[in-house]
């Protein structure tokens, strides 16, 4: 025992370096498994049949998984400015009047995945039932979707949003965006269905599809299906899906711009399970003492819609140009489909700073974000992130799309 | 005693050794004031924030708050169970951890200033189970100061506020039973929460023979980690910090239970017991002892 050692002798030292060597083995051995375990997570294909990329898409397409459950994590780098919060909301809040964030209005909630990463768990069954919930630090946002009601809570203001489904039906008609599956508030488009889903719907003779091989996705088998646009002014790189080998359910969606790095958006279920959710999972009752906003009257339609622009800009996708309703026009057609909007004139100067209300400050403040270009069209400013660009002119259009700098010019001239 | 009983009790310490030496390094524990005032202070913790929650009220607020202040703390208004999620919520990043940094960079360091340690080592025990029996002293303070708060806190939330059925963050309800049953185990969960800060307090312990130097070093470095977790430049090291996961008790309260943040959390815990506990270890065991 080690009580009564003996200093002397040279065996000491020895043994001190032994028992040192103790707590930098199991230093060394964790740090070795942590390496490993994530070396290992990442490799594994497994062996499938080989399949064409058309039979995939069709397994995709007749995919009838209606029940699911798991957790999605949502990881998007846009390289958009980060703005401090307080700007951020004002400029959010521009659309409508600026009734600020104590109502946890499911459409707000969208922008906030627009950067960084988010862990979502989702529930389905059927298309009555879905649950999207945003994992927060010790909270939780949450939208219930159940028969004809949908509720949204948010935990860390303790505050309840409430609408009836036939209301939200009619968003999305005008928004021409919403199919009967999926839920009917936003958020669920961040899932790896509804993106691949959007980008299946987009893609036509300018994109070439292929299969590259499978991956294991959540522990399960799955095909990766790449699609890569073919017009060389598309700022997409290219998309990756991987689809579920036995239903054929999309379980990972990464968007990787044509100027490499990181993927500008990616989602992929860290957990799935393909059994049916307690029924518990769907029943919401608003908790004593929160405040619960109902959903309906015209000043927050009216706000909904002019979050929706906002929410629509950064996602960046082909489905993208479906959200504009007011006075735009499309230019060119697939990937490299420009969205032309012709705001009032206000609106270009205040952008360019020359707008009264705004002075200078707000002027050098755009000039940290966009460039100066010049063209046949006049002069403008090019506000670009890592897949959309938009180019502002002078005269207050605006042209957006997820194309290099160099084809919004090349639009901005045509359009002349 | 004479040689040859030494010799015996050496090859053949008693298995029950171990566990009177436990007793006995528990029971001094305990009875010290420092130590029930530590945990007077982290009782008093939930009692201020209860207090304080209803006075804000009193005027027919709704205390809906926009998200500021400690987590839970817009609902303990309405449920009184929240406060033990509110006051455990406030006391892990400090209070909690600054009494078991006191606790446990005390422990050897402590004994060897007031010169007692030698009397210890005299006993047939041998130096490994003295430092178990001091991790474990430790780890049980950790259990019983969780469970202090959140008794306190149950207690003041029931004075002031209304008890009854218990939303979860994730908006599914539940009875006020099981919700008693959860806000044990998330106390559970806190306590080991704090099983990294006692390894490195026991660590540092054996590091010095003063007891005051070994408590400010353990305090320090848990602040230093503190703010080290809050640079977003550091993203890359911060989740091997340990305060890292602290707030991921709070995925208890999800339904279903969000398992993932909370077992990385244990399992860093564990990897910080194993290497500053063999590290305390290696030190401890060859070292001299001559005071």
């Amino acid at each position: 025992m080690a009580r009564n050692e003996s200093t002397s002798g040279t065996g000491t030292g020895r043994r001190k370096a032994v028992r040192y060597a103790v707590p930098v083995a199991v230093a060394g051995v964790a740090a070795a498994t942590i390496g490993i375990g994530s070396a290992l997570a990442s490799t594994g294909s497994p062996d499938l049949p080989k399949i064409s990329a058309q039979d995939l898409i069709a397994k995709m397409a007749a995919s009838d998984t209606q029940q699911l459950s798991g957790s999605v994590r949502v990881t998007t780098d846009l390289g958009l400015p980060s703005l401090p919060a307080g700007l951020a909301s004002g400029m959010g809040g521009k659309g409508g009047d600026h009734k600020g964030g104590s109502a946890p209005d499911p459409q707000a909630k969208l922008t906030e995945l627009a950067s960084g990463t988010h862990t979502l768990r989702v529930a389905a069954d059927g298309p009555d039932k879905q649950r999207v919930s945003i994992v927060e630090q010790a909270a939780e946002y949450s939208v219930i979707h159940n028969g004809d009601q949908v509720w949204a809570y948010d935990s860390a203001t303790n505050t309840v949003h409430h609408s009836t489904d036939r209301q939200h039906r009619a968003d999305g008609k005008r928004g021409g965006k919403h199919d009967d599956k999926g839920d009917k508030t936003g958020i669920g488009e961040a899932s790896p269905q509804e993106l691949a889903k959007k980008v299946l719907a987009a893609s036509d003779d300018t994109t070439a599809v292929t299969v590259d091989g499978t991956v294991k996705v959540a522990g399960r088998d799955a095909y990766q299906l790449v699609i890569k646009p073919k017009q060389s002014e598309s700022t997409v790189g290219a998309v990756r899906i991987a689809v579920d080998a036995k239903n054929g359910v999309p379980l990972k969606f990464t968007l990787s711009p044509k100027s490499g790095g990181k993927a500008a958006v990616e989602a992929v279920f860290t957990k799935v399970d393909f059994g049916k959710p307690g029924a518990d999972t769907f029943s919401f009752t608003p908790p004593k003492g929160a405040k619960v906003t109902e959903g309906d009257g015209k000043q927050q339609g009216h706000e909904q819609q002019g979050r929706e622009h906002q929410g629509k800009l950064p996602e960046g996708l082909p489905g993208a140009d479906a959200g504009f309703s007011g006075s735009k026009n499309v230019i060119g057609k697939g990937w490299t489909s420009i969205a032309e909007i012709k705001g009032g004139k206000d609106a270009g100067a205040a952008v360019t700073g020359k707008g009264k209300s705004h002075g200078s400050e707000a002027s050098s403040l755009m000039d940290g974000f966009g460039s100066k270009v010049s063209g046949k069209f006049g002069s403008g400013r090019v506000f670009s992130t890592r897949i959309v660009n938009a180019l502002m002119t002078d005269d207050g259009k605006v042209y957006v799309g997820a194309v290099s700098k160099d084809a919004l010019v090349k639009a901005a001239d045509a359009a002349k | 005693m004479s040689q040859a009983e030494t010799a015996a009790a050496v090859r053949a310490p008693s298995p029950l050794w171990g566990l009177s030496l436990l007793r006995s390094e528990v029971g001094t524990t305990f009875r010290r004031w420092r130590t029930l005032a530590l945990l007077g202070v982290l009782a008093a913790v939930p009692v201020l924030v209860g207090i304080a929650v209803k006075v804000e009220t009193r005027g027919g607020g709704s205390g809906g708050h926009d998200g500021g202040g400690p987590a839970f703390i817009s609902q303990v208004t309405n449920n009184g169970l929240f406060l033990v999620f509110t006051a455990l919520a406030a006391t892990l990043p400090f209070f909690l951890p600054m009494a078991v940094g006191v606790i446990a960079g005390d422990s050897i360091a402590g004994e060897a200033s007031a010169g007692t340690l030698r009397y210890l080592l005299v006993a047939p025990a041998g130096r490994t189970r003295l430092l178990l029996a001091k991790f474990a002293t430790a780890m049980l303070f950790c259990l019983v100061a969780a469970f202090v708060v959140a008794a306190s806190a149950l207690a003041v939330g029931a004075l002031l506020f209304p008890l009854g059925d218990v939303t979860l963050i994730s908006g599914t309800t539940i009875s006020l039973g099981e919700g008693l049953l959860r806000a044990a185990l998330i106390a559970v969960v806190v306590a080991m929460s704090l099983m990294g800060v006692a390894a490195l307090g026991l660590f540092v312990s054996t590091l010095t023979n003063s007891g005051i130097a070994a408590m400010a070093t353990t305090v320090g470095l848990l602040i230093t980690v503190q703010i080290l977790d809050q640079f977003p430049q550091l993203h890359a090291i911060q989740p091997y910090l340990f305060p890292h996961y602290w707030l991921s008790f709070a995925d208890l309260l999800r339904d279903p239970v969000y398992w993932d943040q909370m077992l990385r959390n244990l399992g860093l815990q564990a990897l910080y017991a194993a290497v500053f506990g063999s590290a305390a270890w290696a030190r401890f065991t060859a070292r001299d002892v001559t005071v």
